[in-house]
């Protein structure tokens, strides 16, 4: 069964989106629960602990503790005027989640799971990364509870974020290469997913993004939707009104379901996301699942996919490791296909001069992936006037990509 | 009737058990897929499961990954398994073929397509390791066009869900030994013993073929011993793997197989009670 386009017209009521998933882990066609048979009693005690665990006073109570008083939350929405100057167009604003402890929106998700693996008893944490940030958030959540911390990370993805690797090291992490596959994010998640059904009795897996099997879409996405609450009533405050655009870059769609999902009932606030188009989406090398892929299964959900005709998955291409995943959560197939948010490709060309743009004008930063974000952020703007408002996820700071621009640009460090 | 259900018949009714070998399709070389079915049965194969290569099996250890990585190197997908099997029968019409692997390529096959030109090329069942009892809705025209689903038992599954496994399960069941991947060296019998009584005691008529750590006669014997069926698997493949041409893949196919075969059944027979 070919997932089939959501029709609006067949439900009565307008769907309210904080219903889902529903509770076969589904959104719409898209995510459900494709493992193996080892993997399906686990993932149902995860799921009850986790449903238990989201109603729990003191669990909340501590969660917030941690997001506040370690992560530094909430993170500031900052008014980047000189670069909407310059832009001419609408007011580009930025959701600072760079500001967090370890620089990016994925320790909101790994003090999240931490707290539900300490709650199930468990002693060891497993985690797979592409950018390496993941990595260095499980490690730092796992080193703090005094759990034992493995991280699966692509060999190629070893190599073009040597910083982190070492960040994890540091932290007390065991980082195994990857060697199998394509030797990126996609080669990892199955390499953690193979250590999990072995060592599942011990061990909890911290998925970094909303895909992989129910509960983690939904669980994941749970613990990245503070970024979106936050947001919308500070934008209340600060401006008095919802932003009229918000844009995210979407490797898994960790950051952006974030910010989006607060925002997902706002029908008046327009919603894009945007992927890694690498050479280009024309070229074939890039990492568009939503804007060049197609409805299929991997990693334990159904959802958006490139892959070939034979149903293989393929080779895919981003100047950023965090993008570079061959499929992408299910929440954002589901969305697409309603037609609640749109998703398009930034290239790593206009990545890379966003990235530079910003860091020009606003003095800050951005990584790879964020500056995806950033560019569509700064496409967007372009075409409203200006007393339009347009919020961008900063998923994350760009120290660990200073080494990758340099060698692309030719500069020896 | 199914050729499954006919090979299981005639095990239990000679009291005998199952020998299952499993192996990639195209590995070592997509030109001894129809050899090396063929030279299987001659060494005492009951029901063959041929691996479909995935890009990403997630479920696989590090044996059958790197024989479907040479296998889709090599161009091996859908195409080919099933002209390989439609070939296979034109000389042997008994023997049950299970296809194993994973959803994506089937989904992008498209199911309906699939599972017609599967049943007209000869396959009597489907394994899908990433589409579990639950998710099966997508699968239903497969069984609809008469292809037995095997469905997966493993140590983790709860009797609320194994009392469904077992309701649903055509063919046989396949019990998967431990938790882990394919290929690792973690057998321990005595749970698997009990966890098959088990299954048994709720549901006899249903065939039991166990999976995962068996490598050689003395532990396909062991299990034997309470299993309907032994299934074997990476040990073979990784005994396959370097094979440099069909006929040498054959010799080593027999050479692997006839001797657990003929430890099988040196056993005395064992009759259903
Ligand atoms: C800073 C940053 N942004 C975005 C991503 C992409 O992940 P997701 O799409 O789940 O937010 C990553 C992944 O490593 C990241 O490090």
């Amino acid at each position: 069964m070919q997932a089939k386009p959501f029709s609006p017209a067949a439900t009565a009521a307008p769907v309210d989106y904080a219903n889902y998933p529903d509770e076969h882990g589904r959104f719409g066609d898209y995510g459900g629960l494709y493992v193996a048979e080892t993997l399906m009693e686990p993932l149902a005690e995860l799921r009850d602990a986790y449903l238990r665990l989201r109603r729990d006073p003191e669990f909340i109570a501590e969660l917030d503790r941690d997001l506040t008083h370690y992560v530094g939350r909430p993170s500031p929405i900052y008014h980047a005027e000189r670069l909407s100057k310059k832009i001419g167009g609408a007011q580009i604003l930025f959701k600072r989640e760079d500001l967090n402890h370890t620089g990016a929106h994925k320790i909101n998700n790994t003090v999240g799971q931490a707290l539900v693996a300490k709650r199930m008893g468990k002693r060891r944490i497993i985690a797979e990364t592409g950018a390496g940030q993941h990595g260095v958030a499980s490690a730092t959540v796992a080193t703090r509870l005094g759990l034992e911390c493995v991280v699966y990370m692509g060999a190629v993805d070893i190599e073009r974020q040597k910083i982190n690797v070492y960040r994890m090291k540091l932290l007390g992490a065991e980082v195994v290469p990857v060697t199998s596959g394509s030797k990126t994010l996609k080669d990892a998640l199955n390499e953690a997913m193979r250590d999990w059904v072995t060592n599942v009795a011990d061990t909890f897996y911290i998925i970094g993004t909303v895909a992989g099997p129910h509960p983690y879409p939904m669980m994941v996405r749970d613990f990245n939707a503070i970024v979106g609450r936050e947001a919308r009533a500070q934008m209340l405050h600060q401006y008095g009104r919802l932003p009229d655009v918000i844009t995210a870059c979407v490797g898994g769609g960790s950051n952006a379901i974030g910010l989006f999902h607060a925002f997902l009932n706002d029908r008046e606030v327009k919603i894009v996301g945007a992927e890694a188009a690498g050479d280009g989406i024309e070229t074939g090398r890039h990492a568009a699942s939503l804007a060049a892929g197609r409805p299929g299964v991997l990693h334990g959900n159904r959802t958006y996919v490139i892959c070939d005709d034979n149903g293989q998955i393929t080779e895919t291409h981003s100047i950023s490791a965090g993008l570079d995943y061959p499929g992408v959560g299910p929440e954002h197939a589901w969305l697409k296909d309603t037609g609640r948010a749109s998703y398009v490709g930034i290239t790593d060309n206009e990545a890379l001069s966003a990235f530079h743009e910003l860091a020009r004008s606003e003095g800050i930063l951005a990584a790879l992936e964020s500056s995806h974000a950033v560019a569509q952020g700064i496409k967007l703007a372009r075409d409203l006037p200006k007393d339009k408002l347009v919020l961008v996820n900063l998923s994350g700071r760009g120290d660990k990509d200073v080494h990758t621009i340099a060698a692309r640009e030719g500069i020896a460090l | 009737m199914n050729r499954i259900d006919r090979c299981f018949a005639a095990l239990r009714a000679a009291g005998r058990c199952g020998l299952i070998p499993f192996i990639t399709a195209g590995d070592p070389s997509p030109a001894d897929i129809v050899p090396l079915m063929h030279a299987l049965v001659a060494a005492g194969a009951d029901l063959i499961e041929l691996g479909v290569p995935f890009s990403d099996p997630m479920a696989d250890g590090p044996v059958i990954q790197h024989a479907s990585e040479r296998a889709l190197a090599k161009g091996v997908g859908l195409r080919q398994i099933l002209d390989g099997v439609a070939q296979f029968r034109t000389s042997n019409d008994a023997t049950p073929i299970v296809l194993m692997g994973y959803l994506n390529p089937i989904e992008i096959h498209g199911y309906e397509k699939f599972a017609e030109e599967a049943i007209v090329a000869g396959v009597d069942g489907v394994l899908l390791v990433d589409c579990p009892l639950e998710e099966s809705a997508v699968i239903a025209p497969l069984a609809d066009a008469g292809l037995h689903r095997i469905f997966l038992a493993a140590p983790t599954t709860s009797e609320t869900r194994l009392a469904g496994l077992t309701q649903a399960a055509r063919g046989f069941l396949y019990y998967v030994s431990f938790a882990g991947v394919t290929g690792a060296d973690r057998l321990d019998l005595a749970p698997v013993r009990a966890r098959v009584a088990a299954i048994k005691a709720r549901s006899p008529a249903l065939p039991v073929a166990v999976g995962f750590g068996v490598r050689d006669a003395a532990s396909a014997v062991a299990i034997a011993e309470f299993a309907d069926a032994v299934v074997i698997g990476s040990a073979l493949v990784a005994y396959l793997a370097d094979a440099p041409d069909a006929r040498i893949a054959c010799d080593r196919a027999r050479e692997f197989l006839s001797p657990i075969r003929t430890a099988l059944d040196a056993r005395a027979p064992r009759h259903a009670v």
